[in-house]
């Protein structure tokens, strides 16, 4: 009697345990389509852009669409790169991004030691009130902004595109946040050894903030490459403007007789930098973005 | 102890910084502020010579001007419909990842990937799979339809005129939505997964061992952990979309409007660039501060309802 109940058991057991197994497999395999689905919707422009930047005008313009170039026109980007005058645009945005990331490095670290590192009267104070600038939208500033610079003689100049940005309240948090998690008897020990504050930041504080600041330079040159609003106002002429707004400025045309493979050449020329940069530094970009909640 | 070698140091490393936040950050704040009160203000004009009375005539002028209402109302109505769209999709997609482990890293690379774009760019590649190509009323036919009315007509529906001539409203914001959010995702899944990731694995031992369903371990244990991250993503998301407007210039370009009716998706951002490239820098910044009003509301009202949802 008592062994007839175990075995029952031991089938229910096992029924239930197969059972969980199907259910387990059949979840498991739903959240891969899902997650593949969802993977294939993002990628899809991607994928559209490359094979229509490679096609012929003529087959582009198919009524069946094809998904693969039947010819393929690399001749295109030699086109975009021509058409679009990209290169220009490039050593533009690029002269720019540099330029602006070293100084704006060179201030941010300044003045994260300043509020990690020293004490003076109104720190608290100080970094506070700078805290709750960050809270005001961009474009608030942007107006009086137009006008400094428009006074200042800034127009259409590079100046003009690199000073009003070079201060970030948020870097110079980020960073302080990083320095004071450094032991602060390291800097008394310098400072004992009659090491300057240059040469005691330059030799440990920057090589142990190396990550943030790895971060700050990427986001600074995204910001650089994907400024729009603000060069179209004060430097939208040939001579210093900047990529995004020479790829929107050169394909304006929406009336449907525009040569779209060479415009999509052109964009995927702009993108690849950031794909490069992005596969190269993935680790540093990432953690920069989930701290910083900012889009270039 | 604060020694006076100390205080010279700071204030001299912080100088830079000060200076430049001075000139480009707290003026703006009183300038802006400023303008908005004084009617009519012109900065050419000002130059001139001309002098402003003080008074509220900007934010009349904003509010009974219909465009700007009409901006207001797209601003509105993208923020409302892509927030809980692209939050909802970002949560599913970033529990699921959380529960897989092969192809975990790939999958999450391609999620971040339209991260790193230039969201005008790849505007110009959503235009082009939304556009349609020569066009021909009598015959009802165009050379290109454009893949996503193929897709539709594949599955035996009528293509639609999304961003060209003739198109309607709601079809052009049917495009900034499908764009939008899929332009937010990646913030939010990176954000949701990392918060995902430091849940304590015990929460979940604990509810197997309860033999819990799925679903009810995503409801009551998962969604209430991650509140505070959920609330972060969606706070953000409606700043950002109240500051729409680079995407919009990505998909239709400056006219921000289909080719018949430009100006028809314009935004409060497009609304207050508008009014700055007129000289009409008093509107501009009153329009600006109305769009900070909002956000401050928007975000103190998410605080509140949120206060009572999130389990820290």
């Amino acid at each position: 009697m008592s062994t007839k109940t175990t075995v029952m058991q031991e089938r229910d057991v096992k029924k239930r345990t197969l059972v969980q197994n199907i259910v387990k497999a059949l979840g498991k395999t739903g959240t891969y389509a899902f997650l593949l689905i969802m993977a294939l919707i993002i990628l899809f422009p991607f994928y559209w852009m490359i094979i229509s930047s490679l096609k012929t005008l003529p087959e582009y313009r198919q009524a069946i669409p094809t998904f693969w170039p039947r010819e393929i026109m690399w001749s295109n980007y030699a086109k975009a790169f021509e058409e679009a005058n990209l290169g220009n645009l490039f050593m533009n945005t690029l002269y720019v991004g540099l330029v602006s990331t070293i100084i704006s490095l060179v201030i941010t670290v300044l003045s994260a030691f300043a509020f990690a590192r020293l004490e003076f009267k109104g720190k608290e104070t100080l970094f506070g009130a700078l805290l709750a600038t960050m809270m005001i939208p961009g474009e608030l500033f942007t107006i009086t902004n137009y006008i400094t610079v428009n006074q200042l003689g800034w127009m259409h100049t590079f100046t003009a595109l690199i000073v009003p940005f070079l201060v970030s309240v948020f870097y110079i948090y980020l960073l302080r946040q990083n320095f004071m998690q450094i032991p602060n008897e390291l800097y008394l020990a310098a400072k004992v050894d009659g090491t300057s504050d240059i040469k005691y930041l330059w030799k440990v504080m920057i090589p142990l903030a190396l990550p943030t600041l790895i971060s700050i330079t990427i986001l600074k040159m995204m910001g650089a490459w994907n400024s729009y609003i603000w060069p179209k106002l004060v430097a939208n002429d040939a001579a210093h403007q900047m990529i995004t707004n020479g790829l929107r400025n050169a394909f304006t045309d929406t009336s449907g007789q525009a040569n779209y493979p060479v415009q999509m050449a052109a964009v995927a020329i702009v993108s690849a930098p950031l794909f490069l940069v992005f596969l190269c530094l993935r680790k540093y970009i990432m953690q920069g973005v989930s701290r910083s909640g900012i889009k270039g | 102890m604060v020694d006076s070698k100390q205080q010279w140091k700071a204030w001299l490393y912080l100088s830079p910084a000060i200076i430049l936040l001075l000139v480009f950050t707290v003026w703006p704040i009183f300038n802006t502020l400023r303008m908005a009160f004084l009617n009519g203000y012109g900065n050419m004009a000002a130059m001139g010579g001309a002098t402003f009375d003080l008074g509220i005539q900007n934010f009349l002028k904003v509010i009974e001007y219909d465009k700007f209402i009409d901006c207001l109302k797209t601003t509105a109505i993208l923020c409302v419909a892509t927030v809980p769209i692209s939050t909802t999709l970002a949560l599913l997609i970033a529990v699921a990842l959380n529960s897989i482990k092969p192809l975990q890293k790939t999958l999450q690379t391609i999620f971040f990937l339209p991260y790193v774009t230039n969201s005008i760019a790849i505007g110009m590649v959503f235009a082009t799979m939304f556009n349609i190509v020569g066009y021909n009323p009598v015959e009802r036919a165009a050379d290109t339809w454009g893949i996503i009315n193929n897709v539709i007509q594949f599955f035996g529906g009528e293509a639609i005129s999304w961003i060209n001539q003739g198109s309607t409203y709601t079809a052009n914001i049917a495009v900034m939505i499908v764009y939008i959010v899929w332009n937010a995702l990646p913030f939010k899944i990176l954000i949701l997964l990392g918060g995902l990731q430091s849940i304590n694995k015990q929460y979940y031992d604990a509810a197997k061992v309860d033999g819990t369903p799925k679903a009810r371990v995503l409801t009551r244990i998962t969604i209430p952990l991650l509140s505070p991250m959920l609330a972060y993503v969606i706070i953000t998301g409606f700043i950002g979309g109240f500051k729409e407007y680079s995407s919009i210039v990505g998909i239709f370009g400056e006219k921000m409007g289909p080719p018949d009716d430009a100006g028809r998706l314009n935004t409060m951002v497009g609304f207050v660039y508008d009014a700055l490239e007129k000289d009409r820098q008093g509107l501009a910044s009153a329009g600006a501060l109305i769009l900070f009003v909002i956000i401050l509301i928007v975000t103190l009202f998410n605080n509140k309802v949120i206060k009572k949802h999130v389990h820290y």
